[in-house]
């Protein structure tokens, strides 16, 4: 079984996110995907571009289309595993699509570069959403080796996935299920993490610090109080957000936090039977060896583990509601696939 | 008032057309020059049979019909032309006059030159240019225009109310106290609707079982009303005055000849579920049961699929129990035929979702309660007593927040507005308040109270210290996120822009109350195709009229009342009850009804049995007989609109009053009259050719 | 003015910012379908750090108040998180008209008092050099000029993210950053044609 994809990793995954690089490689090999990876891509602007001008944005973004469009080669299925990056393909491919002026504008650009883009040439997607949907979960879970039993994790997937959704494909934008059945596939205890599709401050730890600290004080607070050892992203924005500000975050607060924060294709690896090594693991700023270390999987680099006073407050699980008044019937669960 | 002397009449013409020109004050007359039009028409048309025009201030005064009518007897007139105003303001009138002078008013042909014309142009000569063609395009049109007369159907006294509401109870009663039968056709096993549900109506606060209960009751004993309940109508045949319907009595198992409600099947049945129903999923009910004490009737049903008997052959607590033997698990679903003459589709409404809103976390925690839910809790007869508790059923709130617009104004649901919901917020406002030290809060982003003494109870709710944040809430969440807020943990938290503030707020309450909008039943669609009437998009019945006829349906004999028509609160559903039944009795005291003959006919000779037309009628009045493959109209049910006729690939299909020939005629005289011969052959040859 | 019986003049006719906001805004926003409901200034994650709600500043976008919607930080402190368009009831395209506001601000020099703008011109510039951006770095840079405080508790993630192998010393530069600078350079070309054609009325 192979299933084919154009590849557009985004700048991250050769800088903050090479774990997420090294450990998606593991999957692909795994699952049998195989990710062209667009030959001279260029940066998608991040939030940045279109906050100077949206002609350029968008024709910056388009260079990239048109580049896809180009090297397309059975598959039409653009994927990006940075969600920032999957929202900018997809903005510009829609508004291309809705917009003709738009259209015209962005190809008048691209010719200057000798390319040309048809809108909807190609399908983009984030990673997660192929791997689920093409690949199923049926797949993943007969892949597992050695599955996660005794890791609590809480799955975050962050705003960019389920919204704005240009093309309806998400049922729920706010409290999709998804990502929980993939991390319950992997044998992981997945806790209902109410945060799931909230921000994680995106470039705020930049532009207004205190702002930023305050959204990431949220995720890791509300993942604490669930009890959870990590949180589980497919973002590398979110990751670095979480990962690379929680000390400066906890020095603002006068908290002290200690939630890593790892990319979903670590431990998928890891449930595959990759070793830590292979799949980046240690090069997490806030440590997951500790909570690793308890399922018994070693992690690399050597590092003090968390002095006992600054773990994770234990916090009681929420418990089942005992008698009063009967809960509203819930629609079934396979109903609600997302 | 003058008429143009005209020639002697050619021979050859074979109709007597007099053509009749009016001013309508300075409407018409000041745009068209109306004795021009009225010369010409005498002058160009003699050979179209034309021997008398005129002209005259007002047409549509008795002194202009006396005219017309005049002329039919003294000139012998076999057509009339009246140019004037639109068909839709006084076709009835001029064909009123000449039915008085004996002519079928069908030969009758108004033709506007007010809508068309004078009030849509400015240059005069113009005007008058187009004024003359128009009557031409009527001339040669009546011409061929032939005497129709009416379709008289008897009206069967019987009427069909769907639905056992309050606006189904409130049409019943009115028909039976009339004196004529009526078949009241519920789904529940009891009558009631929703409001049976509740416990205070707005504004006044008046108990709603006490004003519901006693038209329960009399429409239960009532001598001409047949009760329906958990029954449900599956087909309707026939047309205005002479409905069948097949209604299926799903099985209760419990014999009603022999039960005396006395209740102890009900307290026995070991067998208890959550009743989604009535309770709106905050109590419980048997699996035997009524929904409420003051059912009507009074008699329980047996829900199989939750009784022990059904599933597994045991138990059977009920028929061993039962003082007068009347459980029976024999009994078999039964369908009954019955014969009426109008039906009243009182269907009702369904409650919004709320689940739907995922960000108001309704099913997930549990202290968000939707509006029917706190309805029940506030009901001394329901779940709780009449206690405010959150979902544990012993705490009371502290805080509660009442939110409003859950699914209505809102593109990504329901765009339109639900009417009630505010004046119920208010009412809960008050009631929480009543019942417990609270503080409430309402979130809104409009108070809508425009009904009588609505905006009062408004002022008084406000006065009794409830708290109003103007802003749609943004979100609930039970999770603490500000350290301040470590206070709260466990509670819900609100998020909100006060708009009027122009600041976002989080705001800790208890109890979350969602005041959900309303939404047709979900088989709507299915009802309206199964009745032959139609929907809006949204899935509300559409009026024959919004403002003039609103509870009359486009199809005749079919009437509608209460939510099955849109949003509306309690009087407002009792008002069109009682309008759907006057409307129902004025049928059924004049006998029989005289149809339009504006119909559809099919040649069966030519029609090849395509069924593309089946499809397309509006009114479901095309029939297709399978054994000679051949569609006909049915002509009780046509309601003349046409539509089969432009899409017969056949040419099968012509309309009376509106055949082939009329319209080509009245395109000729169009163009004849403005200077262009007519393109192709004559009407006459173009008639002869066959399809 | 209104009311003066005179033509006004184009720049204050009633509705003009609107439109120009609109018409900067790709696709269709329905802006001026917005019914001040709240459910955007309620479901903002950084509402709190910003000069106006953003249902406040779509009201001033309607009262014409130009300057001061220029100058607000509201759109640049907005985390394009898109809570507020997919819950908003009339499907106004929010996040979106951020960025015609920010567009529109940066075109004509209006800054407010945020480091956000300099943020984003950095940023840019860096794809001008190299067609790729260099996160870390660009962080570092924009904390020693902006932040310098708050770098010495920064310092351990920052050697960190060095030794994991996360910072690069220098991005990737693509083979075709010629043919991308001549994309862009198009695109400002058109876009400034655009901008001095006839707000559509």
């Amino acid at each position: 079984m192979s299933a084919t994809f154009l590849y557009y990793p985004g700048c991250s995954m050769d800088g903050s996110a090479r774990a997420y690089a090294s450990s998606l490689e593991v999957v692909c090999r795994v699952l049998g995907i195989d990710l062209h990876e667009i030959d001279d891509w260029n940066c998608c602007g991040a939030s940045e571009y279109v906050s100077l001008s949206q002609a350029k944005a968008h024709a910056l973004v388009g260079r990239n289309l048109a580049l896809a469009e180009q090297q397309r080669n059975g598959s039409s299925t653009l994927v990006a595993p940075c969600s920032l990056c999957y929202v900018n393909l997809a903005k510009t491919d829609h508004y291309m699509r809705k917009d003709r002026g738009l259209a015209a504008s962005v190809n008048a650009a691209l010719e200057a570069g000798g390319l040309a883009y048809t809108p909807g040439a190609v399908k983009v997607r984030h990673l997660f959403e192929v791997i689920v949907e093409e690949i199923g979960l049926d797949a993943v879970h007969a892949a597992v080796t050695r599955p996660l039993a005794g890791l609590t994790v809480a799955p975050y997937l962050g705003c960019l996935v389920t919204r704005p959704d240009y093309d309806g494909r998400w049922a729920s934008k706010e409290h999709p299920v998804a990502f929980d059945r993939l991390l319950a596939s992997l044998g992981a205890e997945v806790v209902d993490f109410p945060l799931r599709t909230d921000c994680c401050g995106g470039h705020m730890t930049q532009i207004s610090p205190d702002t930023g600290f305050e959204l990431i004080r949220r995720l890791v607070d509300a993942a604490d109080r669930l009890g959870a050892d990590m949180l589980v992203t497919l973002c590398p924005m979110c990751q670095m957000n979480v990962d690379a500000y929680q000390g400066e975050m906890n020095r603002h607060f006068h908290t002290h936090h200690h939630m890593p924060i790892l990319f979903f294709t670590q431990l998928m690896g890891l449930a595959f039977g990759a070793t830590a090594s292979e799949l980046g693991f240690g090069s997490e700023v806030v440590s997951a060896r500790h909570a690793l270390g308890r399922i018994g999987i070693e992690v690399p680099v050597a590092e003090p583990p968390p002095d006992a006073t600054d773990g994770p407050p234990v916090r009681p699980r929420r418990e089942k509601k005992p008698q009063g008044l009967p809960m509203p019937v819930m629609p079934d669960e396979t109903e609600a696939v997302r | 008032m003058s008429a143009s002397n005209l020639p002697a009449q050619p021979d050859g013409a074979r109709e007597r057309i007099g053509v009749y020109v009016c001013h309508c004050g300075s409407n018409i007359a000041a745009t068209v020059d109306v004795e021009a039009v009225r010369d010409w028409s005498a002058e160009h048309l003699g050979d179209r049979g034309v021997v008398v025009a005129r002209d005259y201030k007002f047409m549509c005064a008795s002194t202009g019909q006396e005219l017309i009518e005049q002329d039919i007897k003294e000139l012998g007139l076999t057509r009339v032309v009246v140019a004037a105003c639109s068909p839709h303001m006084h076709e009835k009138t001029f064909r009123g006059a000449c039915r008085r002078a004996g002519l079928n008013p069908y030969l009758c042909e108004l033709v506007s030159i007010r809508e068309q014309d004078s009030w849509v142009h400015t240059d005069r000569t113009a005007a008058t240019a187009k004024a003359e063609a128009i009557v031409a395009g009527g001339v040669y049109r009546v011409a061929h225009s032939e005497a129709l007369e009416p379709f008289r159907v008897p009206i069967d006294p019987a009427t069909l109310v769907v639905g056992g509401g309050i606006a189904g109870i409130s049409a019943a009663l009115e028909i039976a106290d009339a004196g004529f039968p009526v078949h009241l056709v519920e789904r529940e096993p009891s009558i009631g609707g929703h409001m049976a549900q509740f416990d205070k109506t707005f504004p006044t606060l008046d108990c709603a079982a006490c004003i519901l209960t006693p038209r329960m009751v009399t429409a239960g004993m009532h001598q001409n009303i047949t009760l329906h309940t958990w029954s449900e109508v599956t087909d309707v045949a026939g047309y205005v005055g002479n409905f069948t319907v097949t209604i299926k009595h799903r099985a209760r198992y419990v014999d009603t000849a022999l039960c005396t409600g006395c209740g102890i099947c009900q307290e026995k049945c070991p067998s208890k579920v959550v009743d989604t129903r009535y309770e709106a999923g905050l109590g419980y009910r048997k699996g035997v049961y009524t929904p409420f004490p003051q059912a009507v009737p009074k008699y329980p049903v047996i829900d199989v699929e939750n009784c022990i008997y059904f599933e597994k052959g045991t138990c059977g607590a009920c028929k061993k129990l039962c003082p007068t033997g009347a459980i029976d698990f024999d009994q078999k679903d039964e369908e009954v035929t019955v014969k009426v003459g109008n039906i009243i589709i009182a269907t009702g409404f369904e409650l919004f979702d709320a689940r739907r809103v995922e960000q108001y976390g309704y099913g997930r925690m549990p202290n968000v309660f939707t509006s029917l839910e706190f309805e029940r809790m506030s009901n001394a007869a329901g779940p709780t007593a009449g206690r405010i508790v959150l979902r544990d059923g012993v705490t009371e709130p502290k805080a509660v927040g009442i939110v409003h617009c859950v699914g209505s104004r809102d593109r990504n649901y329901n765009n339109y507005c639900s009417a009630i919901c505010c004046m119920q917020s208010l009412k809960f406002a008050h009631l929480v308040r009543e019942h417990t030290d609270a503080t409430v809060y309402e979130f809104y982003i409009d108070i809508r109270a425009p009904g009588k003494a609505f905006d009062e109870f408004y002022q008084r709710v406000m006065e009794e210290g409830s708290v109003f944040v103007r802003g749609r809430v943004a979100a609930i969440s039970d999770t603490v996120r500000l350290p301040d807020e470590e206070a709260h943990q466990g509670r819900l938290i609100v998020s909100v822009e006060d708009t009027l503030a122009g600041v976002q707020r989080r705001i800790p309450v208890d109890m979350v109350i969602l005041s959900s909008g309303l939404e047709p039943a979900t088989d709507a669609q299915e009802v309206a195709r199964r009745f032959g009437i139609t929907c809006s998009a949204d899935g509300w019945v559409i009026e024959r009229h919004p403002k003039l006829d609103p509870v009359a349906t486009m199809t005749e004999g079919v009437f509608a009342a209460g939510c099955a028509l849109g949003p509306r609160d309690i009087p407002a559903s009792v008002a069109n009850g009682a309008a759907a039944a006057a409307r129902v009795l004025a049928r059924i005291q004049e006998g029989e009804l005289a149809l339009e003959p504006i119909r559809a006919t099919v040649d069966q000779e030519r029609c090849s049995g395509c069924r593309i037309c089946n499809d397309l009628c509006p009114y479901s009045a095309i029939v297709y007989h399978g054994w000679e493959q051949v569609s006909e109209v049915n002509p009780a049910l046509c309601q003349g609109c046409g539509v089969c006729i432009a899409a017969c690939p056949a040419g099968a299909i012509s309309g009376s009053g509106f055949s082939d020939v009329q319209i080509l005629s009245q395109i000729d005289g169009l163009l004849t009259a403005l200077g262009g011969a007519p393109p192709g052959p004559a009407v006459e040859e173009r008639e002869a050719v066959p399809a | 003015m209104p009311g003066s019986g005179q033509a006004d003049p184009p720049s204050v006719r009633e509705g003009d910012f609107l439109r120009e906001v609109i018409a900067a805004t790709a696709g269709d926003s329905r802006l001026g379908c917005c019914i001040q409901c709240g459910t955007c200034g309620g479901s903002c994650p950084s509402a709190a750090d910003m000069d106006h709600t953003p249902r406040m500043l779509f009201a001033m976008i309607r009262a014409g108040l130009r300057g001061e919607v220029l100058r607000s930080t509201t759109p640049w402190m907005c985390v394009s998180c898109y809570f507020c368009a997919v819950r908003c009831p009339q499907e106004v395209h929010i996040p979106d008209v951020m960025y015609a506001v920010k567009a529109i601000a940066t075109r004509e020099g209006v800054m407010p008092d945020s480091t956000a703008p300099d943020f984003s011109r950095t940023f840019v510039s860096n794809i001008h050099r190299y067609g790729r951006s260099y996160e870390v770095g660009l962080a570092a840079k924009h904390y020693i000029r902006h932040y310098p405080l708050r770098l010495p508790g920064m310092a351990p993630m920052g050697i960190a993210m060095v030794t994991k192998g996360r910072m690069g010393f220098a991005p990737h530069r693509i083979r075709g950053v010629a043919g991308l600078r001549a994309i862009l350079a198009r695109a400002e070309e058109l876009e400034r044609d655009g901008a001095t054609r006839e707000v559509p009325a």
